[in-house]
């Protein structure tokens, strides 16, 4: 993937710690969402990347890397990742279960993106915590519902 | 369905390694017109897994949000020499089932 | 009287650029990674299709033509073509059907069917990376010339001849897509747009639809000719198959 196309979220940075219910909070819908996956706890932006193009070919096939900076050790490592993107008809894209004999808290697929939007990875720790991350993405040739 | 798997030959006990499949699925959203203007019927493989030696290693659960002809990648730590066995179902029933052979060297 | 046909013919023109060299950085990778290329899962299938029996002769296509790497290398360089004794001439999906109905004793396969996408895909990806190296001479002249015509005719609603925008207008921008030269180098071809592979006949029907004109049906005569001509303008480009387009 060419550098220049790419948007990365900065893990461990200044906003590690900015709790994401204060954007969420603009956003009822996306807190929603997200409540439905933190099942209530707290969720902090932070350690996950999410890397994706700005500017998709075409909506029905964006690469996506989520990357999730963990030790990956029995004590310390991610359980599940899950995908949304708020403005498909489906929010929830996808899930992956991991565990400590993963080695990497990192998945690479293919995604339908429905309109221009956030796509947000959301990643659950061995130790109950939540953290997400999110890339914009651009379409102009949309999935799902158009073709 | 026809699957295509990449799984290293062999790798070094503790070594992480990638794993990629691909499988040849439409993954219908149901929310496509047939040529007649019928909802073609939602199917997508929704859940996948991976098991090492007969231990489930990775789970994954897919929505139409999922690209037609999905392809995946994941890591897994090497323990011991074996066999990687990759299940999948999709909505209709469907399965499908892949196998690798890997050899862990100390 | 000089028609836009005569004309075009006589301009020299510059090495033709392959579809791929249009495209953006995503396509580029997904094309270029060997697992990735969703067009690969129907050469995988094509690959398995090639050695199961078929039809009431029972026939594999291995079982006349061995190995595929081998019988099958540059084959794809050199269709549209017609055979040594005359008869019509054949893409790669007509030939593997002709083989079919007349030495397998099997169905025809439908055009953008599984197993012809298959097949077809199978077979062209044998001459992948070879340069496309069609030959026209006075077995094949005038279908040439007719794919030439149809090439430089204007056509549908919108009056445009295939050289408005792949000739005159190749780089610069359609809707939020970039104009390739048209060339066929890549077929059959995983598009994005599709969610699918698709034949070359699939993609020039889209065309004829895009100027709103009328359809030809693929494997028509007149596609086939077209396709010949398009090979022509290729020539030097190497086949690609399976490619992938937006």
């Amino acid at each position: 993937m060419s550098a220049d196309r790419r948007r990365f979220l900065v893990s461990c940075s200044a906003l590690a710690l900015a709790p994401a219910l204060a954007l969420a909070q603009q956003n009822p819908q996306r807190e929603a969402l997200l409540r439905e996956v933190t099942r209530g706890a707290a969720l902090r932006i932070g350690r996950v990347l999410v890397d994706t193009p700005t500017l998709a070919d075409n909506g029905h096939s964006v690469p996506l890397r989520i990357a999730v900076d963990s030790p990956m050790t029995a004590a310390d490592h991610v359980r599940r990742i899950t995908i949304l993107a708020e403005r498909n008809p489906r929010p929830v894209v996808a899930s992956y279960a991991l565990g400590p004999y993963s080695g990497r808290g990192e998945i690479v697929t293919r995604i339908r993106v429905a309109d221009i939007q956030d796509i947000i990875a959301v990643a659950e720790l061995s130790d109950g915590s939540f953290w997400m991350g999110s890339a914009h993405v651009i379409v102009t040739e949309l999935a799902c519902l158009e073709g | 369905m026809l699957a295509r798997v990449q799984v290293p030959a062999q790798a070094r006990r503790g070594d992480v390694f990638p794993i990629r499949i691909a499988i040849q699925h439409s993954m219908e959203t149901g929310y496509r017109p047939d040529n007649f203007g019928r909802r073609i019927p939602k199917n997508v493989i929704n859940t996948l897994t991976c098991r090492y030696n007969g231990v489930e290693v990775f789970r994954a659960e897919m929505g139409s949000g999922v690209s037609a002809n999905p392809q995946l990648q994941f890591y897994l730590r090497a323990e011991n020499s074996g066999e990687l066995v990759f299940d999948w179902v999709d909505d209709s029933g469907q399965r499908g089932s892949e196998r690798a052979p890997i050899t862990v060297t100390a | 009287m000089l028609t836009l046909s005569a004309v075009a013919a006589e301009a020299p023109r510059p090495q033709p650029k392959s579809g791929i060299e249009y495209a953006g950085g995503d396509v580029r990778a997904l094309q270029a990674d060997d697992f990735g290329n969703p067009g690969m899962l129907w050469v995988a299938r094509g690959e398995k299709l090639w050695s199961a029996p078929a039809g009431r002769s029972g026939k594999s296509c291995a079982g006349c033509h061995r190995d595929a790497p081998t019988t099958m290398k540059g084959v794809a360089t050199r269709y549209p073509r017609r055979d040594v004794g005359g008869g019509e001439l054949l893409n790669l999906e007509g030939r593997i059907n002709q083989c079919r109905e007349q030495r397998q004793g099997a169905d025809v396969l439908r055009y953008e069917s599984e197993e012809l996408l298959a097949l077809t895909a199978y077979v062209a990806h044998q001459s992948r990376g070879m340069p496309v190296n069609v030959e026209i001479n006075d077995a094949n002249r005038v279908n040439f010339e007719r794919g030439r015509d149809t090439y430089y005719r204007r056509q549908g609603q919108m009056n445009l001849a295939c050289t408005h925008c792949h000739e005159q207008n190749a780089g610069r921008k359609l809707l939020a897509d970039t104009i390739s030269e048209g060339h066929g180098n890549a077929y059959p071809v995983y598009r994005l747009e599709w969610q699918s592979a698709g034949s070359l006949h699939r993609r020039l029907r889209a065309c004829f639809f895009g100027v709103r004109a009328e359809q030809p049906a693929a494997g028509s005569a007149e596609l086939v000719d077209l396709e010949l001509y398009l090979a022509s303008r290729a020539r030097g480009l190497q086949v690609e198959t399976p490619g992938v387009r937006r």
